[in-house]
């Protein structure tokens, strides 16, 4: 019997009922030019003792805000917040000492070993020394990283440096555990673990968690969901008050793979449809009256489809409230990629567009990529499926030339990047992670810029501007400053950049990562329109779900390729009798999993 | 002392312990702070100890000698005597002249045809003396031996022609504490508070904004640990890192450059412990105002590195500064430093020059430290 965590002093009398963290209408706003940025706006939330509360909302919805002001590092403007019964701006240093609180980007200190970051912080948070052993013993089981002691925390992967965070919040046990976004852009099998040791410490122990995230399948395993939008509480409640008021108005249309995305692009923004994405066994629907509107009367153009009445989902929920919030015009727009009159550059020939033969780079003694080999069609939505560190950014950036390959060989366009990587890159639109854009220029000037840089001159340039002004509703903008924009339009306006010079092949990079689910499905409504005018689109994501729009897709991990095919042959692989219907995260797990057990042999 | 007072010690003890033992270990990891703390001042210490010296030794003089005697015979020789020069005879002045212009020469000394006749005549100063006056320092000394070599000469020529003395008063040069006039003996107890300003403000303006940058900070500040804990837990590292870089500095001067050291050793380290506060303090000032590595390492550079380098008196002498100029070195730390470590090397402990000195710099790191922990606010804000 392992020895058990110290329990948290008082946490063993309080009941479910008692609250561990209040926000009484809080307002905070951050200077800034030319108005102050309003972060949240008349906040009033609880948090229950021994829950799991989950704070979810898009990036810029005020989340992390919020966690700071709880952990005293940010005072209110105005309103009350209080910490097990006080008040955080007057005890700023007893609240301190009774919480924990990781941060997005928790301070491990990497040029220290999980040992000497372990000790540094149980002595920051003055964890007695007699308890230490047993208490190092049972983090260290609880997360894995026993055989790690002596690594330097710099050279952990993505999800064993948010373990290793979580212990250092641990090493003296708070009675309320603040956690802002401990699963972004880890691995599915660590978020699983850090689940499992987010509800053990919940129900043995007894504590209160507060945790932050823009999954909303994460959601759904919280106790109580606080919603937050552009600084303000959209709702809050259990997961499922959110998704009842759907009951009946959820649908799944099954549809042969090959057909989802026309399908999806036919229902999308049709009167009685709130809602529609590509999902697991076809596109999900939500309508908006309990009744599934006849589609065969309504478009006849659909091939045959077979209805099936789901349960809702939180993102149902979520996305519905979104909609009421923003009475945001429908994207009805269809996009071409070149503009009126303009062409396609002709592609080369039937051959892939893209060809990566048994790539790998090195830094230093490191494989960043290793042995990777797959092919593009022209036409083809091909997704990079992987944890950060996978090798995804990595491999893009050898595609796009911008990093010379160790080994193997990449054709893009039927070039040979070594020999002519500035041919290849003329007919490639690239859009970089956190899209970058020039932040202080305004919405036009970033696109004129751009046009320049692929050398669009005269005409042809205005017509291009006018293009993409008109296509991504950028025109109303056009003389905004687009460091300020909401991220959702710097999308947009990122996606924009990257179409000016009319490229057929286009590379995404984490282009969805931290927008709200609208702006998610927006972009995924432009990259269908894309792949239908014959642009190859290469995209990258940690969103498991977003796998599904893809054509074909590969799954990187560490450096290599676990799988590779249509998403139904790859969630195939891990069909078995207790688990009949997988999606794209079990079958990533069942696939990390049979690799480990493989070098285990 | 009630319970809870005690705990709070120990808590804070533990804290520091912890922070402190960090900071060790990251240091000995980081292969640039041990650069910057050791290998920068043997790297200084060489260069300004060997390659850089502002002696003016071995001058090329052209002489212009229009028609020789004995006397001038006798003052030629006095000039191929001196150190200082390396004569090279021209017989007339427009070679002499050319070689000057093709930099061949660094300065001309005519005796014209009259010399012996005038040298005789009451009015007397028959000699003409033309020195290149780019390097404006250079030329001044150039001149200055020059003119040391022609009076001594002169003092000689009056004595064997039987006169008593040629002036009324005699000017008897000495040179007190640094009887050679080796410029090493200045720039090397100089430069270590070169050495000292970068290890101490630059390291740690550097250290403390990376704890911003990489998101530590926020990870620590949430912890019960206090400001002033983490102020220290970064001091006194950065204090032994800067005191053993001083020592290193001080064995190269004294073993390797000979230079000599006059005061005493305890002096030297109380003045050093002294300074290194007020650079730290610069360093964690920036840094805190900064929170940026980019940012703040220019900062340093600019606000502490190149003062003390300029404006110190460790190379350019305070007063032959401009007034304005003069005035503003008064706000360099390491002015202060500079004058302590010079008296200390080359005069010995002087008082009444270490006093006001000492004073200045303690006046120097009461401010600069306490406004770094005046400007640590535990809050993102």
């Amino acid at each position: 019997m392992p020895p058990a965590l110290p329990t948290p002093s008082a946490a063993g009398e309080a009941g479910r009922d008692q609250h561990v963290l209040t926000f009484a209408a809080v307002n905070k706003t951050f200077p800034a030019m030319p108005r102050p940025i309003s972060a949240l706006t008349d906040i009033s939330i609880t948090v229950r003792a021994g829950e799991v509360t989950g704070l979810i909302g898009p990036d810029g919805a005020g989340k992390t805000t919020l966690m700071r002001l709880a952990a005293g590092l940010l005072i209110p403007d105005s309103g009350h917040i209080t910490v097990l019964g006080m008040d955080v701006v007057q005890n700023q240093q007893t609240v301190q000492a009774s919480i924990g609180y990781m941060p997005q980007r928790f301070g491990l200190y990497e040029d220290l070993t999980v040992q000497e970051n372990l000790d540094l912080y149980a002595d920051l948070q003055g964890a007695p020394v007699a308890e230490r052993p047993a208490h190092y013993e049972e983090l260290l089981r609880m997360t894995g990283l026993g055989p790690f002691l002596d690594r330097l925390a710099g050279r952990l992967s993505g999800g064993m440096k948010q373990k290793l965070g979580l212990a250092c919040t641990l090493v003296r046990p708070p009675r309320l555990l603040l956690l802002d976004e401990p699963t972004v852009g880890v691995d599915p099998v660590s978020r699983r673990e850090l689940w499992a040791i987010v509800y053990r410490l919940t129900q043995e122990q007894g504590m209160s968690v507060l945790l932050s995230t823009a999954y909303l399948d994460e959601a759904e395993r919280c106790h109580q969901v606080l919603l937050l939008n552009e600084g303000r509480l959209l709702g809050s409640g259990p997961p499922g008050s959110f998704s009842r008021p759907l009951s009946g108005r959820t649908f799944v249309l099954t549809v042969p793979a090959g057909e989802r995305r026309r399908v999806l692009e036919t229902v999308s923004g049709q009167t009685g449809i709130t809602d529609a994405i590509i999902a697991r066994q076809g596109v999900r629907v939500v309508t908006e009256t309990p009744e599934m509107p006849p589609l065969a009367q309504l478009f006849p153009s659909l091939p045959a489809v077979g209805v099936e009445a789901v349960p809702p989902s939180l993102e149902d929920g979520f996305v519905a409230l979104l909609h009421e919030d923003k009475a945001r015009p429908r994207q009805t727009k269809t996009l071409q990629v070149a503009s009126a009159g303009g062409a396609l550059p002709p592609g080369g020939g039937d051959g892939p567009v893209i060809a990566v033969h048994d790539v790998q780079r090195r830094f230093g003694d490191f494989y960043a990529v290793k042995g990777v080999s797959f092919e593009v069609r022209r036409g083809e939505v091909f997704g990079l499926l992987g944890a950060n560190g996978a090798g995804k950014s990595t491999t893009f950036r050898m595609l796009c030339g911008l990093l010379p390959a160790s080994a193997g060989d990449l054709r893009v366009a039927g070039v040979d990047l070594r020999q002519a990587s500035a041919t290849a890159r003329a007919r490639i639109g690239y859009m970089s992670q956190k899209f970058s854009l020039y932040g202080n220029l305004s919405v036009r000037q970033n696109l004129d810029f751009f046009s320049s840089a692929y050398n669009l001159a005269g005409n042809h340039r205005r017509q291009r501007l006018d293009w993409a002004l008109e296509t991504f509703d950028l025109a109303p903008l056009a003389e905004t400053i687009s460091g300020g924009l909401p991220l959702g339009y710097k999308q947009r306006l990122a996606l924009a950049c990257a179409l000016m010079h009319e490229p057929d092949i286009l590379f995404l990079d984490e282009p969805t990562s931290g927008v709200d689910p609208l702006a998610r499905r927006e972009f995924w409504h432009h990259i269908n329109m894309l792949a239908a005018q014959q642009v190859t689109v290469l995209v990258t994501t940690h969103f498991m779900e977003e796998a599904e729009y893809c054509d074909r897709l590969a799954i990187m991990a560490e450096g290599s390729l676990l799988a590779l095919g249509t998403p139904e042959e790859i969630k195939n692989r891990a069909r078995s009798a207790d688990r009949p219907d997988p999606d794209m995260e079990d079958a990533f797990i069942h696939l990390i999993t049979v690799r480990e057990q493989e070098v285990a042999a | 002392m009630n319970e809870r007072a005690t705990a709070g010690r120990m808590g804070s003890a533990m804290r520091l312990r912890g922070l402190m033992r960090k900071e060790f270990l990251q240091i000995i990891r980081d292969p640039s702070s041990v650069a910057i703390a050791f290998l920068l001042p043997v790297v200084l210490l060489f260069l300004f100890g060997y390659g850089v010296s502002l002696d003016a030794e071995h001058v090329p003089l052209a002489l212009v000698v229009e028609q020789p005697s004995a006397d001038t015979a006798t003052l030629t020789g006095a000039f191929h005597g001196s150190r200082y020069f390396a004569p090279v005879h021209f017989s007339t002045m427009q070679e002499a002249e050319a070689a000057l212009m093709a930099n061949q020469v660094q300065a001309i000394v005519r005796l014209r045809g009259d010399f012996a006749r005038e040298l005789r005549s009451p009015a007397g100063a028959p000699i003409q003396v033309i020195v290149n006056g780019v390097d404006a320092n250079n030329g001044r000394l150039i001149s200055g031996y020059v003119e040391g070599v022609w009076s001594g000469w002169l003092q000689e020529w009056a004595t064997q022609q039987g006169m008593t003395s040629l002036f009324p008063v005699e000017v008897e040069q000495r040179v007190w504490f640094n009887a050679e006039l080796r410029s090493r003996n200045f720039l090397v107890p100089g430069l270590i508070a070169v050495i000292m300003t970068l290890i101490g403000a630059l390291l740690t303006a550097l250290v403390m904004a990376r704890e911003w940058e990489r998101g530590t900070m926020e990870s620590l500040l949430v912890t019960p640990v206090a400001m002033r804990e983490v102020l220290l837990g970064k001091l006194v590292p950065y204090f032994l890192l800067g005191m053993g870089g001083m020592s290193l500095s001080v064995a190269m001067a004294v073993w390797l450059f000979a230079v000599p050291l006059r005061g005493s050793l305890f002096v030297l380290f109380a003045a050093a412990a002294l300074f290194l506060l007020v650079a730290l303090g610069m360093g964690l000032l920036i840094s805190i105002l900064t929170k940026d590595q980019f940012v703040a390492g220019q900062v340093a550079i600019v606000v502490t590195f190149l003062p003390a380098f300029i404006l110190s008196g460790f190379i350019f002498d305070v007063g032959s500064m401009p007034f304005p100029v003069q005035v503003i070195t008064h706000l360099i730390p390491a002015r202060y430093f500079v004058a302590i470590l010079q008296s200390v090397f080359l005069a010995g402990n002087i008082w009444s020059v270490l006093w006001p000195n000492a004073l200045a710099l303690a006046v120097m790191a009461f401010f600069f430290l306490g406004m770094s922990r005046r400007k640590t606010r535990k809050s993102l804000e």
